[in-house]
Formats: structure tokens, sequence, C-alpha cells
């Protein structure tokens, strides 16, 4: 089975959540054996792993360029110089008259989320259409709404089953205030999809809701995590029992609701004074934070250490002793699921998606700082109960795999490739034992 | 002759409120009074009142044939005198039938069986005391909160003067034994244990109204046939179960109360008899000693104290709830004791199990153990700090032993003290009776045809019945008095002995004509 699949990040370069959840499905689909996957990304930086094709659509030519094997071959990142002959005779517009064609007729990528981004989609999608043509596949599978277009257009050329997965709407990451273009878009793709994947039932009934989609084709497919590497296994915890850590770790943005976080702290605060709270990560909303924490007066107690990446990620979490996720709406959250691997108790929004597949973690609405801040204080001076979430999380975690999320994926393809359309009652009896 | 002898809890927790840490220190109240209102009077609304009808027309139609024994717990009593007063006045009536009994068990509900000895003796003694105020009889068996049974809790229960005890009939203490056999404790051969059949009292609290169990729907001609073909020799057949199981757990829609009503006749026409725990107790001898070391209880697949003491966070609430036992024992703060019963109720653990879902599990208002715990510990930690402030804790366990060592032996001595003088005041009645005796010996017996000639007097009146039953109680008490008093001068010659006794029964049998 081959998937053409559209993505904007995976790792090593990672932006977000995205990148890690892309490569956790295309992992758990290429331990199946018979999926063949192309990942099509707007910038690889040839380092990914190489279990699956990467294309590199900045270097997939859109216009036709006379250029030469010999002095294209050192250039090319991600796929092949052959692959780039092959693309080339599969130009079906003269695209000449873009700006920002380069000499091998290839438009550029700057990666990551640019003030351009409306622009970028659209290339994307333009060069999505040549690949439509040369390559052979089964299924198209685009992830989150950058890659809509991209994959409305592979479907309109092929013909084949569009797979649409939902990382976020645009509901969530705007509280409810959305952006026209924005909601145009991801509506426009679900629309076309045949079969719409969700991080989780909280999206799922955004989609079916706010999108107007048909609840038998929507599906909710949740997250998982890889195991920990024995590098971030082997980080000792320094969590110190006569000063308690406390944890916000994302970024810090409205969706995640950091100002809960900040007025449940102070609550803490005013009764106890062993505690410190932490609060990594950036975003438009950190200053404001800083602001906050400073009128409260609970400023020597808050700690913005900004912007954590790749191991510093895992010291924090063995650090803590509670991760704290207070999101507004978070489609999934896989920060809980990685806190609770390190053994850190997590409490959690219940507006967050991973709260649907997790048991082990506290659960509070968002908004009710005072049964946060209760939360906060009993794993704090509780250690019986810090024991027992920290000891049942790992073993939870340790049951949500990709590899049983790529089976579940890999039954949708089934459906889809069978008959061309997605029935999710027919999913869910059909799942039941993967558990 | 097979005997049933049916066994119904009533008992309903105190819900805890909403506590949050920043309330530690500042509120002292920990109860939702609306919803303690709201679940006893749903509870006796639907189950209780209508179930204890039921019984009270059973009584009327079967006379003495049908048997009946209930437990109450005492935080149980508290919420049914305050919200529910009606269900304590049906049980009174149905008490007033004399086919009832009740069980002791611990006042609170709580599982302080597991922790103090000093606690669980404290409260179930409290608990007698309370069902003797309401119903004027004293429990002679004991069940224990959730039919917790273990080799000490029988020596223990022994040790208090209880006849017997019932427990669970779990697969696996039973093995190949059958329940419906008298047992005794293997601690103390005096206490004897009535096991709890689990299947055919599932089959009603469970089972009774679930269309997709094959024997559904279930009638009582069959389940009395079923009673009827055990094996000849299997007697006891001990069926325990909530209250609320009629008419919470099976809806009275499944027409439970009916299958009820129709029972006794079933039993009755396959020469089944009812019979309460004692009446068995006392009249059937065991046939073994049962080895329980490890405590057993009626709850969850494993019949065992999981649930409440299953995980880290339910054993260190309930080590730091027991840890103040000692304080408390001392303390006389009426509320502080409320709480404390209040506080000790098992369901307060079982909101923190973190096992599977199980059948009948309710989580209260709280969304997980987690938070069950959450809410429990602030709560403690604000009673804990109350104790401790009344005995701060820089007074050491040592002294407060002391304490209330002290204390106890002032309660033993003034026992004692109690114990001696009225010793001396029969001895004093006694020389005063025999004075008496020896001036008028043969008043007694002309009394007795006047009383005689009374009584029918008061049958038509009833409500003169009650002041001239009085002095028919004084004569009993003269009754005694008039018997030793013969006694004392036999001490010094035996030769009279022998008529003086004789003649006691004979005063007796007047008397209560």
């Amino acid at each position: 089975m081959k998937v053409l699949m559209f993505g904007w990040e995976f790792p090593p370069k990672i932006y977000g959540g995205l990148a890690v959840a892309s490569y956790g499905i295309t992992k758990g689909l290429s331990l199946q054996g018979d999926v063949e996957t192309t990942f099509c990304l707007p910038k690889p930086t040839g380092e990914e792993e190489g279990f699956l094709n990467i294309i590199n659509m900045s270097q997939v030519p859109i216009a036709w360029r006379d250029v030469q094997y010999d002095n294209i071959k050192g250039r090319m990142v991600g796929h092949t110089a052959e692959d780039y002959f092959r693309f080339r005779d599969h130009i079906y517009a003269d695209f000449n008259y873009m700006q920002g064609l380069d000499d091998m007729g290839c438009m550029g990528f700057a990666g990551g989320y640019p003030s351009n981004l409306h622009d970028e989609i659209n290339n994307f999608s333009i060069i999505a259409g040549v690949l439509a043509r040369s390559e052979q596949f089964d299924i198209i599978h685009a992830h989150d709404w950058l890659t809509y277009p991209a994959g409305v257009h592979a479907k309109m050329v092929s013909g084949k089953p569009l797979c649409i997965h939902v990382h976020a709407t645009d509901f969530d990451r705007s509280r409810g205030k959305v952006n026209p273009t924005v909601y145009s878009i991801e509506k426009n793709g679900m629309d076309h999809a045949d079969c719409i994947m969700c991080v989780s039932e909280l999206t799922r009934q955004t989609v079916i809701n706010q999108y107007h989609q048909d609840p038998k084709k929507c599906v909710a497919m949740h997250n998982a995590v890889y195991p920990l590497s024995e590098e971030y296994t082997n980080i000792p915890s320094t969590r110190r029992p006569e000063e308690k850590v406390v944890t916000y770790l994302g970024r810090i943005t409205m969706q995640k609701g950091p100002e809960y976080f900040i007025e449940a702290a102070k609550r803490v605060l005013d009764r106890t004074h062993n505690i410190r709270f932490c609060f990594a990560g950036s975003g438009d909303m950190m200053n404001a934070m800083i602001d906050l924490a400073a009128s409260y007066g609970i400023a020597d107690r808050c700690h913005f250490p900004g912007f954590q990446r790749g191991k510093q990620v895992y010291e924090c979490y063995k650090r803590s002793d509670v991760f704290v996720m207070p999101s507004v709406s978070e489609p999934f959250g896989i920060a809980p699921l990685e806190a609770m691997q390190c053994g850190c108790p997590c409490i959690i929004s219940k507006q967050s998606g991973c709260g649907e597949i997790l048991d082990n973690v506290i659960k509070v609405d968002y908004w009710d700082i005072d049964a946060m801040a209760d939360a906060m204080y009993s794993l704090c001076t509780n250690e019986q109960m810090w024991k027992q979430l920290s000891d049942e999380g790992i073993k939870e975690v340790d049951r949500i795999t990709w590899e049983k999320v790529g089976l579940r994926i890999r039954e949708c393809y089934n459906q889809l490739m069978g008959r061309g359309w997605f029935n999710n009652d027919e999913y869910l009896n059909a799942v039941k034992n993967i558990k | 002759m097979k005997t049933i002898c049916l066994y119904f809890e009533i008992h309903q927790p105190v819900h805890l409120k909403r506590y949050r840490f920043f309330d530690i220190g500042a509120d002292h109240y920990y109860y939702d009074d609306y919803e303690n209102e709201r679940a006893i009077t749903e509870t006796a609304e639907r189950s209780y009142i209508p179930a204890l009808k039921t019984m009270l027309e059973m009584t009327e139609t079967y006379g003495k044939y049908f048997k009946v024994a209930f437990s109450l717990s005492g935080v149980g009593i508290e919420l049914l005198e305050d919200y529910a007063p009606e269900v304590i006045e049906l049980l009174q009536e149905l008490s007033k039938t004399g086919c009832v009994e009740f069980l002791a068990e611990p006042y609170s509900h709580g599982l302080s069986s597991l922790a103090n000895e000093e606690v669980f003796m404290e409260e179930t003694k409290r608990q007698c005391k309370k069902i003797k105020e309401l119903f004027g009889q004293t429990p002679k068996v004991l069940r224990n909160s959730s039919l917790i049974y273990s080799d000490e809790i029988g020596a223990l229960a022994g040790r208090m003067g209880f006849k017997g005890m019932i427990a669970e009939g779990a697969k696996h203490v039973l093995g190949w034994k059958s329940p419906h056999f008298v047992y005794s404790c293997a601690h103390n051969p005096k206490v004897s244990l009535l096991l709890r059949d689990y299947k055919l009292s599932d089959d009603i609290s469970l089972r009774f109204n679930d269309s997709s169990w094959s024997e559904y729907p279930l009638m009582s001609d069959r389940y009395a046939d079923w009673i009827a073909q055990l094996p000849q020799e299997e007697q006891v057949i001990n069926i325990f179960m909530e209250l609320c199981a009629l008419g919470i757990f099976q809806p009275l829609s499944s027409n439970i109360l009916e299958f009820f009503k129709a029972l006794p006749a079933a039993c009755k026409e396959r020469g089944i008899e009812f019979a309460t725990p004692s009446e068995i107790v006392g009249k059937t001898k065991a046939v073994a000693a049962m080895d329980m070391p490890e405590p057993v209880s009626w709850n969850d697949e494993e019949r065992d104290t999981s649930c409440w003491l299953g995980n880290g966070m339910q054993r260190e609430a309930f080590s730091k709830l027991y840890q103040e036992a000692g304080r408390i024992m001392v303390c006389q703060d009426r509320r502080i004791k409320q709480d404390w019963d209040r506080l000790q109720a098992s369901n307060n653990f079982r909101y923190m199990t973190t096992k599977p879902m199980s059948v009948n599990m309710i989580r209260g208002f709280y969304d997980s153990p987690y938070d069950a715990f959450t809410n429990y510990m602030n709560i403690l930690g604000d009673f804990i700090k109350r104790v401790q402030d009344l005995f701060p804790i820089e007074v050491e366990n040592d002294e407060l032993n002391a304490l209330y060592t002290t204390i106890h032996n002032q309660g033993k001595e003034i026992e004692t003290r109690d114990h001696e003088i009225s010793q001396l005041r029969a001895r004093l009645s006694k020389l005063e009776g025999a004075v008496a005796d020896k001036k008028e010996e043969k008043v007694p017996a002309k009394k007795a045809p006047a009383k005689k000639a009374a009584a029918p007097k008061a049958a038509p009146a009833k409500k003169e019945a009650a002041p001239k039953a009085e002095p028919v109680k004084e004569e009993k008490v003269e009754a005694p008095k008039a018997e030793p008093a013969k006694k004392t001068p036999a001490k010094k010659a035996a030769a009279p002995k022998a008529a003086a006794p004789k003649k006691a029964p004979a005063a007796k049998k007047t008397t209560k004509k």
C-alpha cells in the first residue's frame, strides 16, 4: 500500500506537536511492513530518518528549466536528482509567471510558520499537483490545515481517496474567534475528504458541529508517544523534597490558558512557600504573564526559562513535581504523555483531548482555578498521591503506543481502499481489539 | 428443616462537600447538606419505606413465621433521624412485631476493625446503645461494616460478648465447604459464624431485573425450589443484602417487592423456615471452625478489603485518620466525635479506589480517585489540626496514653464501684425483703388473683392497659427478691435449701399470669 502524505513539520526540525505526531504516525505505519509512505515536506533538513521517502517540496519543479544532472545532484536534499527529472516531466501548467522561482524552476519555502503563510500554502498545493501526476499511490493523507489544499488538489488529479488528519482546528487556536480564511481552507479540506481523522473525540465534535461534517466520516484517532530513549530515561530525577516545582510547558499563547496557571499559582502561594512555578516556553502572551505574576507579587516564585528544546524538555519534566496543562482547548496535547513517561504527575484541563485516553491524571476544568490549585497543593504535599500517579502514570502511558495508532489508521485505509468511503461505526467495531 | 436467614443492611454515607485546601483552618463544616438530604430522602422514598412497609405487611400476613434482621449504622441512623424519621418509625413498628432482630455494627460503618480495637469496641457499643434506645433490643449478633471479617475480629466479637457474627461466604475461603452450615470462629469457638450465600443473595440484589440473565424473570416459587433442592444436610441459607437492593439496585417496577411478598408462602409450602441470626446461633451447633486469617468482605469480586485499602492513597488516608484515634478517644468535644464518625465511614475510602469500575460503584461527585483523595485529605488535614489543637502535638503519645489509661481506669473504677453499690443495694433489699417476707409470706399468692381480675378489665380499654401494666412489672421485681430472700437463711442451714428454689418458680408463675 502506497500512501502520499503531506505534512508541514517532521523531526528533527520541531516547531510543535505536529512534527512529533507526524513522526509517530509514519513510524507506526512503517512497522506494518507493507505500507510505503511518501512524505512531502516544505523544507526538510536531510537528516530525517530513512523509514519513509521524503520529498522536498522546495525542490520539486513547477516550471521547466534546462538543468544538468551533475549540477543539481549535489544540491538535492530529501529526494534525488532522478526524482527531480521525473517530476519535471509532469509539470502540468506554465507557472513561469510566479515570483520567487529559483534556477531549478522550484518555489522555495522558508519552513516553519512565516508571515506569508498563505502564499506558502498555495504554493504547496501547486507543487502537490505535480507530485500527484508523477507518483503512484493508493491513499492521500494530509496533516493539518496547511496541507489540506495540497491534499484536495492531489485528490482532484488522481481520484484517490483523501484522508485528512485534524491535529487542531482554528476554533482551538482562537478560542472561538476564527479567522475566516483559515476556516474556509479547513472547511474545504474537510468537505473533500473521504475520511477525517481527528486527534480526539473533542476535536471530532468540533469538526462535526462547527464544520458541519458527517459524523460517519469523522474518526477519533488519538495520538500516542514513543518510549523514551535511553538518553532521556537516564536523566536523573532532580526533585527536591524541600522545594517543589510545578511546571507549565508549552507555547505561552491564549489557547494554552497560561493565565489560569498563574491564578492557581497565586492561590497556592497564598498558603505555602516551598513551591516554585516554572513557566517553560515562549509565545505572544509571555510578557503579559510576567506582568501578571509581578502584579500578584509572586514573581520571585515564578520562573520563565524560555523555550525548551530536545533534552531540555525532559530535564524539565524530571525536575518537576507536577506538570500542568491548563489549555482552554487542546485538540490532543502530547506533552502530558511525555511528562508521565518521566514519572511526573499531570494536571490537565478537561478541555484536553489526551484526557480521553488517560485515567491516571488529574482533570480539572481550565477555568476552575480553585480545583487546579487544590490539585497542585495536594500533589506537592501528599507523597502517596504523587507516587500513585507517578507509578500508575508510567504504566498507563507505556500502553499507549504508535504501533496501535498505526494499526487503527491502517483499518481506515483498508476501508477507504476497499470501497472509497468510510464508516466510523464499522471502524469502532473493527478496532475493539486494539487496546 | 431448612432455614432462611434474611438480613438487610441499612446505611447511607454522609456526603462530604467540596473542600479546598484553602478552607483548611477556616471552615470546619465538611458536609454537603443538600446532597445528604436529597440522597437519603430519595433512598427512603424509593426503597426503604416501600420495602419496610412490605415487610410489615408480611409480618401481618405470616405472623411469626416470617423473620428478618436489620443492621443500621449509627451514622445512617443520624441521617434518617434528621431527614427521614418515618423510616425509623417503620422499623420501630417492625420491632414490635417480634419478627425482627437488630444486629450490632460499628457506629461509623468504618474500617476501625482493621485499625484499632479500642475504637472498634467503643463504637460498636455505642451503636448497640443507640439500637437499644430506639428499638428496645440489645443486639446479640455482630456484623461488621461491609461484612469485614477475620479470625481476629471474630475473637474480638467474642470478647465483647457477642454470640455470633455474620460474614461473607467467600469462595476463596470456603473452598469446597458450603456456606449453608453454621461455623465457628477459629480463635473463639463460642462465636458462631453465619456465612452469606453470595449466589442466592446476588440473584436478588444484583440480577433480579437483569433481562439478559438466564433465570430472568425470577419467581419466588423457583427461588424457593432452589433452596429446597439443596442437599438434605445443608440447613442454613443466609441471604444478606443492602436494603437499597429493593428499590434502588433493582427498581420497584421490577416487582421485586411482590417477589418478596410471595416468598414466605412459597417457602412454607416446601417446608422451609425463616429465622433471625440469633435464633440460628442459639439453636444450631457449629459444624467446624472456619479459618479466615485475612480479612474478607462482601465487596467486589475479590471479597477482600482492596476496594478500601487497595492503593497507596487509600492506605495513607486510612493510617492518617487512625493515627488520631488515641487523641479522639480522650477527647470530649461532641463535634469532633461526630466528625470522627463520619470521616471513618468506609465509603470515603471506596471513592478513592483505582480498581476497574465494579458493580454498583458510585464515585459521588468526584471525578476520579485522585479528586476524592484530595478532597478527603484536605478535610482530614483540617480535622487533624482541630484535634491537635485540643491536644497539642508536643503531648507525647506516651503521655496521652497515660492520660487515656487513667481515664479508662477511672471508668473501670466507677464501674466496679457501681457494681459494688448495686450489690450492696441488692443485699440491703434482700435483707429488707427477708424482713418483709417473714411478716407476710403469703401476700404474693393473694395478690396474684387480684391481678388476674385486673387483666381482663384492661383488654377492652387499651389506654388503661399501660398504667395497669406497671404494677405487674413491680411484682416481677419483687419475685426475684423473694427468691434469694429465702436463700439467705439457707446459707446457714443446708436442710431447707431444697424447699426454697421450688417455691421460687411457683411464685414466678403466678406473677406472669
